[in-house]
């Protein structure tokens, strides 16, 4: 093999490979032309995406830590930091859904560990195509299996997340897993090295040759389906997880912790290479020393190999002792393999010889750069009436039909498998809208929520971008939460070709404007590019993770709590079939209303506050309709309503536009929250709960479905569909 | 007199079972899988939920096996209360102070809701107040739930409300040694110790750990 088809085999552009020489002043050898291909992938460096992430905002008084380091933190108060980070492993749960989907579980949990933070909380946000294929059918439950196994096994629960089914993710699906950590705000870690003469010690699992590759060859090229990749991906192991969690929090309690960092992408060269770099300082390792599962494993390997549940830690030489015990006492190796050194160069050494011997900068910062081609490209335009199918004869067979989709239906199913109450903290549990856990030492709750509207961000990218954004931060005021920060993982097609570059900046321009709106700061994120085939490419998926703060003691739930109560839709704009469920991804969806939006939030959050809601639901996927039925479901309680409206019947049940909610309130405090309500937003009386059918009013028709059938076609929409052969 | 709430290397609801304890105004403290004796002062022992031994060969039968064990199993046989939850019981079962084995649900997987749970058997110090049929709203959670055993010849006393959820025996849930000092059940009661939570009624399975 030449070392030009070398340099190409690993994921390096030729001009890439001719950098190379320019910077290190020679040639590299094998090991560190794999690790170059390796740091400078997509995956690691962000090559195309990071001028366009600028544009976030990124600060605010509660920002501890922004992007940057494994996770963000922000300030909770009494001396507390909520850790917070999103992560993509879509090719590999491509490749293995089961170990795909739980090995991402596993780095985002030591991504949050990393920062000396407790994880407290999973969310998982999936795509997978439509249910009637068999390929999806099997991605979707092994990797539902997948995040099960490893979130239950390591005890934090899964609290949330969202899914969807669309055939534009049939070869691409999306497996984006968020974790939420506590921390005391001064005992926050950081992945800088610093103090030359410190001890670095590798701990947790032995290194073996599992995920050689994962972030260049399968992270960051577009999947084909002659190729056979699973040894790229790597295989969990979540019970030495649990001991790694457990031992990594006893040494950073002790403080025995100088910088921490987990071995993810890259494994030990990222690691080895970013605490060096981001300390000023190199790193000398002896690869010798190095646990390993196998015999015969070269530099580069044990450089690069992604074996699962590694901590690289920098602690004082006089604390590495102590270190070693603690790790002991978990039965878990723990390994001095080097020292931080002056030098800026990472060093590698193998039989006593420098294999390795680089500036760790070269391969942590300065890979380069790329702008996207972001040729303007046409907004889809709304849709006239002569462009809408006809109406439906039967409303109440296309509501139950609706309510039996897999994209409107019930969750539960998913959410069953996961462990979503361990650490009895979990106040609201999933099948909401957002969950709340509570906090320790009576500092109150956190409202945690994923969200994305990504055919919007197909139709229109930019107000796509903001929907998805006031979509996550209305899901957070439903529950009567204030938002507090933001992270985001950016799923897209391969931004070199067609319009998603310029997709890509419009949804981050949106997504911005939105964020600074609502003073929500994005503190960390994640890009995942190239999912797409040569069939199918995926919608733009920006998937958005938001936390914000609740008194656990008032958080609302959705469902209906009595007979009696004032049904109530609360918000502002139109609502349309464009880009709806119910009419698919055409037209254009209604664009969201800045100030509108914050209004509206503003107002669920006082009246919540003030004692007035008794529940309250965002209308999404699926319109009024499905949202009422929702409201109705859990409590067994039908509800009577009018919908004074001049659309068509199907778009008034159906229609969907930002900025909805369904609320219920007693009849006595009705007069109250209708009085608190901005010029922005309206506050509609629009019936009563009660009786066992909810029934909806319009001004030509009455649509009728009792409780019962409608849950029995909601609970049967996933296991259903994948019943179906 | 204290509690000792036993910790193995995978044990995850440690924390959850400390605060139920010390939430009815009893007294616990960790004690490690490592020892050979308990905590002094120990009066009642708690073997909390979790994958001890990442649910290695069966889960709990590697714990049944640790050097704390056997003291459990002296403070159990000399009329000390012991009451195991979800890996717990399993690790009851394992050990064979309580009868019969934990094998897979029916459903192959993993579960995580609501239930309800019937009292059988009130004569034991492990469901307080309430009579034979009252129910009690716990949380189950397990992959490996479902009792298999002789259930005439057991001492239950909780049993599954209406659907079986796993495939036990006899829809069991929880069930006693003869002599009742010693109490295994899937469910967790230490999730419904707090109202915040939607249930209070796992207090009464907790009470009987320092009635």
């Amino acid at each position: 093999m030449s070392e030009e088809a070398l340099h190409r085999q690993l994921g390096l552009t030729d001009d890439e490979f001719a950098h190379i020489p320019e910077l290190l002043g020679r040639d590299p050898n094998e090991p560190e032309l794999v690790m170059f291909s390796l740091m400078w992938s997509e995956h690691c460096s962000y090559k195309h995406s990071r001028k366009l992430l600028r544009r976030f905002p990124v600060e605010s008084d509660r920002v501890l830590q922004g992007p940057g380091e494994n996770a963000g933190v922000i300030d909770i108060g009494a001396g507390w930091g909520l850790s917070l980070k999103i992560e993509s492993h879509n090719h590999p749960s491509a490749v293995e859904p089961f170990e795909g989907a739980a090995t991402g579980v596993g780095g985002i949990v030591r991504d949050i560990l990393a920062m000396g933070s407790r994880p407290i909380a999973l969310l998982d946000s999936l795509r997978f195509g439509e249910l009637e294929s068999s390929r999806s059918k099997h991605l979707f439950t092994r990797a539902v299996e997948g995040i099960g196994h490893y979130g239950n096994c390591i005890g934090v629960p899964t609290v949330g997340g969202e899914v969807s089914f669309d055939e534009r993710y049939e070869d691409s699906c999306l497996v984006n897993a968020m974790c939420v950590g506590l921390v005391r705000a001064d005992r926050i870690l950081r992945a800088a090295a610093e103090g030359p003469g410190n001890a670095v010690v590798l701990i947790g699992n032995r290194t073996g040759r599992d995920g050689i590759g994962g972030a260049s060859v399968l992270a960051s090229a577009e999947l084909s389906e002659d190729e056979d990749r699973r040894p790229s991906v790597q295989v969990s192991d979540p019970f030495t997880e649990r001991k790694l969690m457990d031992c990594c929090l006893e040494i950073a309690d002790e403080g025995l912790f100088v910088a921490l960092q987990d071995l993810g992408a890259a494994g030990l060269t990222s690691s080895a290479s970013e605490m060096a770099a981001k300390g000023g300082v190199g790193l000398d390792i002896d690869l010798d020393l190095v646990p390993l599962r196998e015999t015969g494993m070269a530099a580069a390997e044990i450089l690069v190999s992604e074996s699962q549940e590694r901590m690289l830690g920098v602690v004082l030489p006089r604390d590495v002792e102590r270190v070693i015990a603690i790790c002991e006492r978990w039965d878990l190796d723990a390994t001095r393999i080097g020292t931080v050194t002056e030098s800026p160069n990472l060093v590698a050494r193998m039989g006593g010889e420098a294999v390795v011997d680089l500036p760790a900068g070269l391969l942590a910062d300065e890979a380069p750069l790329y702008d996207v081609p972001v040729e303007p490209q046409p907004i889809s335009a709304p849709l006239g009436p002569e462009e809408l199918p006809s109406e439906p004869v039967d409303l109440r067979a296309t509501w139950l039909e609706m309510m039996g989709r897999p994209n409107l239906g019930s969750r539960r199913w998913i959410y069953e498998q996961y462990d979503h109450l361990v650490g009895a903290n979990t106040v609201v549990r999933p099948g909401g809208d957002a969950a709340v856990v509570r906090l320790p030492d009576g500092i109150g709750g956190v409202a945690i929520t994923t969200d994305c509207a990504e055919v919007h961000c197909e139709l229109a990218p930019r107000e796509g971008g903001m929907a998805t954004v006031f979509e996550a931060a209305r899901n957070l005021a439903v529950v009567g939460a204030r938002p507090l920060a933001a992270t985001d993982c950016l799923n897209f097609p391969n931004p070199e070709k067609g319009p998603t570059g310029w997709r890509l900046t419009e949804v981050i321009e949106g997504m911005s404007q939105a964020l600074e709106a609502l003073e929500v700061p994005v503190v960390s994120g994640n890009v995942s590019l190239y999912n797409e085939s040569a069939a199918r490419r995926i919608y733009p998926t920006p998937v958005v993770g938001m936390v914000g703060s609740v008194d656990p003691e008032k958080a609302l739930g959705h469902a209906f709590q009595g007979d009696g109560d004032a049904v109530v839709l609360i918000g502002y704009g139109p609502r349309r079939l464009d880009g709806s469920e119910y009419l698919g991804a055409r037209g254009c969806p209604p664009a969201p209303d800045v100030a509108s939006e914050i209004a509206l939030n503003g107002l669920l959050v006082e009246a919540n506050d003030s004692g007035l809601l008794k529940s309250a639901h965002d209308v999404a996927a699926g319109g009024f309709a499905v949202a009422l039925a929702e409201c109705g479901m859990p409590g067994d309680l039908g509800a009577t309503v009018e919908l004074d409206t001049r659309s068509r019947a199907d778009e008034a049940l159906f229609g969907e536009g930002s900025g909805w909610v369904l609320a219920s309130c007693s009849s006595e405090n009705l007069a109250r929250l209708t009085a608190l309500a901005p010029p922005e937003v309206a506050v509609r009386h629009v019936g009563q709960t009660g009786g066992d059918q909810v029934k909806i009013g319009l001004p030509a028709s009455t649509v009728s479905a009792s409780v019962t059938e409608l849950a029995a076609a909601y609970e049967a929409a996933i296991p259903g569909a994948l019943n179906e052969h | 007199m204290s509690v000792a709430v036993v910790r193995f290397p995978g044990t995850l609801d440690h924390v959850s079972a400390l605060a139920a304890v010390t939430g009815i105004g009893g007294q616990a403290q960790y004690a490690w899988h490592a020892d050979d004796e308990l905590p002094q002062g120990t009066s009642a022992v708690l073997l909390p939920g979790g994958f001890s031994y990442g649910d290695h060969l069966r889960p709990g039968a590697i714990a049944s096996r640790s050097p704390i064990m056997a003291a459990v199993r002296r403070h159990a046989e000399a009329g000390g209360r012991v009451l195991g939850i979800c890996n717990g019981f399993q690790m009851l079962c394992e050990s064979g102070l309580l009868p019969g084995a934990l094998i897979d649900n029916d459903s192959l997987s993993f579960i995580c809701h609501q239930a309800d749970l019937e009292v059988v058997d009130d004569s034991t110090p492990w469901t307080g107040d309430a009579g034979a049929g009252d129910t009690l709203s716990i949380p189950i959670k397990h992959h490996g739930g479902a009792w298999f055993g002789d259930a005439e010849a057991a001492r239950v006393v909780l049993r599954y409300h209406g659907e079986n959820p796993n495939g036990s025996v006899e829809r069991v849930a929880g069930l006693a040694n003869a002599t009742g000092n010693v109490m295994g059940l899937m469910p967790h009661p230490e999730e419904a110790c707090d109202p915040l939570l939607g249930s209070t009624d796992g207090r009464a399975l907790v009470k009987g750990l320092v009635a």
